[in-house]
């Protein structure tokens, strides 16, 4: 359906990839690259297909999937709610936002220690650390959206008669929403993150689990996969992240939204 | 409910301010306000930036709090009377993530809400932007659009804060006519904020000049409507008003004169 010239643009961002994949191919073939070091193309898809078959693969990447998930679920909401709560009620920022920003400071990694010592090496500790990663990007970014909704749209909608809940519906949450969209696509990122260190530490099944194990063996194809697993993903949650505000966002002209 | 919008009944509310002032801390921006407004009255406040009118106009709306005195809408406390009032601000304010109808619903339930913002969307000229979002209108349709907003409440107080402010000359002039033909159609009281002289004579029943927080000037003009601005009546009070604002000392006795005759 669509022109060539739309074809060969959307062709242009992979001509790269693929030129590096070749370039690795021949260097492999040619003897330039060890196999130890890097194994080439053919043989981390030979590895991929392998693992897909026996089934390995989709299993683990439905364990990491879910944990990624779960971790975002709990960590997201809890920012949200809390980020809502701040933003709207004076008294909650008070009691709060400072406490939540001195916190925002460690990076969740140096809390591995503690998360080991807390909940062992088992799931929990895993979502805990992709909970707490998730959090702070959602929670700062909804609090800051809150309160940079134009105040003026508030004053109108106060003296067409809405309060409550119907003002936070109509002005509040809609003219937060954008700021609270780049939380999510950072969260997005950061969730990956933390589960692959997450997996990496310790862990029985996913995909951290599967390079971990790899390693032991030598295995650099199926390390290989993993990795690439990661990078798949991640391009995966950042697509969803576009679409979502490509939807919400569809007024505004910066998403190119065409009328409902 | 459609018949009172097609035949409205008049429904001007009358304004009493007594006494008002308002103050920002040592700042007095209003002092001591008296002003009667009759029922379906149009009134233009006009005024060097500063003075006090927006001020004023945010009193009436019910946006600040006066520090002194009160506002009377038809006898009753403003409060008790909100919901017949509305305001139409300088920009035209519409939620950006709302269609064009939506926004004109904006405060209306939801079923009655759609037929009488259509109602009032045709009103302004805008029936077929129903679906648009806002960002793709020009700055003289979302005017309009607040006008078929403020409309569709059936105000019974219109407030207007130099609403055509940031308009074109052509615009403009289109605008005018469009809020002096729903004014006479629907009989509200209309309360216009303008710094445009020329504007105010074309719109008002009386033109107030306010000054350092005082209405220092409460002209009646007795023009026959539709009013041209070329005709010669209009250019000489449009002239007396201006150079009253102005405060050109050489007029003043002049002017005094005048109102004292």
């Amino acid at each position: 359906m669509r022109s060539p010239s739309v074809h060969l643009r959307g062709l242009v961002p992979w001509l790269m990839p693929i030129a590096v994949i070749v370039g690795w191919e021949i260097a492999s073939r040619s003897g330039w690259l060890s196999s130890r070091i890097l194994p080439e193309p053919f043989a981390v898809a030979t590895a991929a297909w392998n693992l897909l078959k026996s089934g390995e693969l989709v299993n683990d990447v439905a364990i990491s999937t879910g944990r990624a998930l779960a971790g975002l679920a709990i960590g997201g909401s809890l920012g949200l709610a809390l980020g809502l709560l701040t933003g709207t009620f004076k008294t909650a920022e008070t009691l709060l936002d400072t406490t939540l920003q001195m916190v925002r400071n460690v990076p969740p990694l140096a809390l591995i220690p503690l998360v080991i010592l807390w909940f062992g090496i088992d799931e929990s500790a895993k979502l805990f650390l992709v909970a707490i990663g998730v959090f702070f990007p959602i929670y700062l970014n909804t609090y800051h959206g809150i309160k940079s909704v134009d105040a003026d749209l508030v004053e109108m909608a106060r003296s067409y008669g809405l309060t409550g809940w119907p003002l936070y519906r109509e002005v509040i949450l809609p003219g937060a929403l954008p700021s609270i969209l780049v939380g999510l696509r950072f969260s997005l990122g950061l969730m990956w993150v933390l589960l692959i260190v997450a997996e990496t530490i310790s862990a029985q099944s996913g995909i951290g689990y599967m390079t971990m194990n790899a390693r032991e063996f030598l295995q650099t194809d199926v390390v290989l996969v993993g990795v690439l697993l990661y990078a798949l993903l991640g391009k995966l949650a950042d697509l969803i992240a576009r679409a979502l505000e490509r939807h919400f966002l569809r007024w505004n002209p910066a998403y190119q939204g065409a009328p409902a | 409910m459609q018949r009172d919008w097609i035949m409205p009944p008049a429904t001007g509310l009358g304004v009493c301010l007594d006494g008002l002032g308002k103050r920002f801390g040592e700042r007095t921006v209003l002092d001591n306000i008296d002003l009667d407004v009759r029922p379906g009255e149009f009134v233009a406040i006009v005024g060097r930036s500063g003075c006090g009118k927006s001020t004023l106009l945010r009193l009436l709306a019910g946006l600040e709090t006066p520090s002194a005195g009160d506002v009377r809408l038809d006898g009753a406390p403003l409060a008790a009377r909100r919901d017949d009032v509305r305001i139409m601000f300088q920009e035209a304010r519409l939620l950006p993530w709302r269609t064009v109808l939506q926004n004109v619903q904006l405060g209306l339930d939801s079923n009655a809400g759609a037929t009488r913002a259509r109602e009032a969307l045709a009103q302004v000229g805008l029936a077929d932007r129903a679906d648009d979002w806002p960002a793709l209108l020009s700055g003289g349709q979302r005017q309009r659009v607040a006008l078929a907003r403020a409309l569709v409440h059936r105000p019974r107080l219109l407030l207007l804060d130099e609403p055509l402010g940031a308009l074109d000359a052509l615009t403009r002039i289109e605008m005018q006519r469009l809020i002096e033909s729903v004014w006479r159609e629907l009989r509200f009281t209309a309360v216009l904020v303008t710094h445009d002289v020329a504007e105010a004579v074309a719109l008002a029943d009386r033109v107030l000049l306010v000054e350092e927080g005082r209405v220092t000037l409460d002209e009646p003009v007795a023009l026959a409507r539709p009013r041209a601005h070329a005709s010669p009546a209009f250019a000489e009070l449009e002239g007396r008003v201006l150079s009253r604002v102005l405060n050109e000392p050489a007029r003043d006795d002049d002017v005094n004169a005048r109102l004292a005759a």
